[in-house]
């Protein structure tokens, strides 16, 4: 054999091996190089991280008034990031804020997704009266300014955290509801649907198993914006004092330092910041996701 | 008794009637060409016997037996039974046909798992088998790979795979080969005959392409505007097609063997177009006929025995051909 036949045979070994590698993998590894997906990813693993840890990284109650009231940052190095007016360490409040803000985020995305998939789905799939009776709600949904929604639902309930979540998520489900509806309106109709009618499948599983796979790429982008607007909206919610008064939040900080603002403004500028790198973390990651599930993205 | 009977169908879509007075029969494990150019109702009349007729169509009347019961008359879950393990269907685009996300040995193996009662294992098992039948290379391999990377040839074979995998008695292929490039055409038909004898099932072809026809069906039924207009053996249709359109169909092909080539002579072609049926009383063929006599445009012919097994639409020329 030739030197040159040699390296062609080894080339051509190269591509064999470069296309056993599962195209899932091949995909995440080229995106990875997309800085602003990376940058996201990393904020965002640092606010999890801090939520996952916040009891080992700072014991005891954050609530807890532990040293003179109004320190500066940097004044008392046992308190790198000061005190706020009752003495309580801003620090361990941001961390342990971290926590409320994620689990608040999730758990009214997730409701929020769960309530908009099946409305969504069921309406997008049956069409005829089914959609137009699940449409007019939504639109009833859609016609009321949402923060006003869950100002309302919360002050029905009690300030806690699920109620504050479930409100969230219940505000939220028909943005989902009208993007499902609108991938399963074009994905019914594709010839793979048809195909699967043909092989005696149900209604049901042709929703769960064939469409719905297929429909998730924008909705998981979606959820990334959710949790987003959901830790603003929660920093609204505690900002206006209705908030869960056994737990620190970010917005409830910042709606603590509001009487300080002229002289310790740190104390509503640092959980700002907090609030600000978390959106962002979490929009960064979306418009990644979103160029990592779409099909005509092929790197 | 014949597998599938077809009997008096008539399906109208809203402002049209898309198939007329249908009737014919699939003999157990024959291929039956149902033949026709685009918009005849050869597709509506396939997805009848499915009844996945899209949601604006109406069956008029008529009975589809399947062994004997009828279609027409079973529960949306009976029918759920019945395709992909009684009738599959193959469709036209493979391309889109199989579901983008999913892994093409998930995909069979979930047809497996629907219609019978088997663990995932055993299923992955049978899918290897299927795909190894349908002669994909390297099938314990290639079951993991998602229809993308495949070529349309490929993946029809999947899509045929998928179709034969709980040993239907009857296939619908409606038009199978036409999105592919003619090699793999030829390929996938001979697959499909294979097929056929092996696991002794019956084959409804549908297409408009006599060539393939000529060399894969039993028996063949013309269509044309919505009526059969000529049912025949293979052999007697193509040595003597009798209905009007029938001849003008085996004229407007280009005969590679006599060496006939379109810059030599003209090719020969069947004046006007399918429209010209539209609110004609008579034979929907009539405008088009060169044969036309004003009884024709009276009444619509019916379908009139000639020899056993021979049906023509067409009495003037039965009567032609009794005479001469």
């Amino acid at each position: 054999m030739s030197v040159q036949a040699e390296k062609l045979a080894e080339k051509l070994a190269d591509v064999g091996n470069r296309a056993a590698i599962p195209r899932k993998g091949r995909r995440l590894r080229a995106f990875m190089r997309n800085p602003t997906f990376v940058a996201g990813v990393i904020i965002l693993s640092f606010f999890v991280l801090l939520a996952l840890f916040a009891d080992v990284l700072f014991p005891g109650d954050p609530l807890d008034m532990v040293g003179p009231p109004v320190l500066w940052p940097g004044e008392n190095p046992e308190f790198p990031l000061g005190t706020d007016s009752l003495g309580r360490d801003v620090l361990a409040g941001l961390v342990h804020g971290a926590r409320a803000s994620l689990l608040v985020g999730l758990s009214a995305a997730a409701i929020g997704l769960a309530i908009g998939m099946v409305v969504g789905a069921a309406a997008g799939f049956f069409g005829g009266w089914v959609d137009t009776l699940l449409m007019r709600i939504v639109e009833l949904f859609q016609t009321t300014p949402t923060f006003l929604l869950v100002v309302v639902i919360v002050a029905i309930g009690e300030p806690t955290m699920q109620t504050i979540a479930l409100a969230i998520g219940i505000a939220s489900w028909p943005t989902v509801a009208r993007l499902v509806r609108a991938q399963f309106r074009s994905l019914r109709e594709a010839d793979f649907v048809m195909a699967a009618r043909s092989l005696g499948y149900s209604s049901l599983r042709i929703i769960a198993q064939e469409i719905l796979p297929n429909a998730l790429p924008p909705v998981i982008v979606a959820a990334s914006v959710m949790i987003a607007n959901a830790i603003l909206t929660e920093a609204g919610l505690s900002f206006l004092n209705m908030r869960d008064p056994n737990l620190v939040s970010w917005g409830g900080m910042i709606g603590a330092g509001r009487d300080l603002l002229r002289t310790a403004w740190f104390l509503t500028a640092l959980p700002g910041v907090a609030i600000a790198a978390a959106v962002l973390s979490l929009n960064l990651v979306g418009d990644g996701l979103n160029e990592i599930l779409n099909p005509r993205s092929e790197p | 008794m014949s597998l599938l009977a077809v009997e008096n169908l008539s399906v109208a879509f809203p402002g049209h009637v898309a198939v007329r007075e249908v009737s014919f029969a699939i003999e157990p494990g024959e291929t039956l060409a149902l033949v026709g150019e685009s918009g005849c109702g050869k597709s509506v009349t396939a997805f009848s016997v499915m009844r996945l007729l899209p949601s604006n169509a109406r069956v008029v009347s008529g009975r589809i037996l399947l062994d004997g019961a009828d279609l027409m008359a079973a529960s949306p879950a009976e029918m759920r039974e019945v395709r992909g393990k009684k009738v599959s269907l193959i469709q036209q685009e493979p391309m889109t046909s199989l579901n983008p996300v999913l892994s093409i040995g998930a995909q069979i193996g979930e047809v497996i798992r629907r219609h019978e009662k088997v663990s995932r294992r055993a299923a992955r098992a049978r899918c290897i088998e299927l795909l190894d039948l349908v002669s994909i290379p390297d099938a314990h391999r290639r079951i993991d790979d998602y229809p993308h990377n495949l070529s349309g040839g490929m993946r029809q074979r999947v899509m045929i795979a998928m179709a034969v995998a709980c040993g239907p008695k009857l296939l619908i292929a409606d038009e199978p080969t036409t999105a592919l490039d003619v090699t793999t055409q030829a390929q996938v038909l001979d697959l499909l005959d294979d097929l056929r004898r092996r696991l002794s099932m019956a084959v409804l072809l549908i297409t408009h392409d006599l060539g393939v026809v000529a060399q894969w069906a039993d028996r063949i039924n013309v269509m044309y505007a919505g009526r059969i207009v000529e049912q025949a053996a293979i052999r007697p249709f193509f040595a003597r097609p009798m209905h009007p359109y029938s001849r003008g169909l085996l004229g407007a092909r280009v005969d590679v063997d006599a060496d006939e080539h379109y810059s030599a002579s003209r090719l020969s072609e069947i004046p006007g177009s399918v429209g010209s049926a539209a609110g004609e009383a008579g034979c929907p063929f009539a405008p088009r006929c060169p044969m036309v006599e004003t009884a024709c445009r009276a009444v619509p012919p019916t379908l009139l025995a000639f020899e056993a097994e021979r049906h023509v639409a067409c009495p003037v020329t039965l009567e032609a051909a009794r005479d001469g």
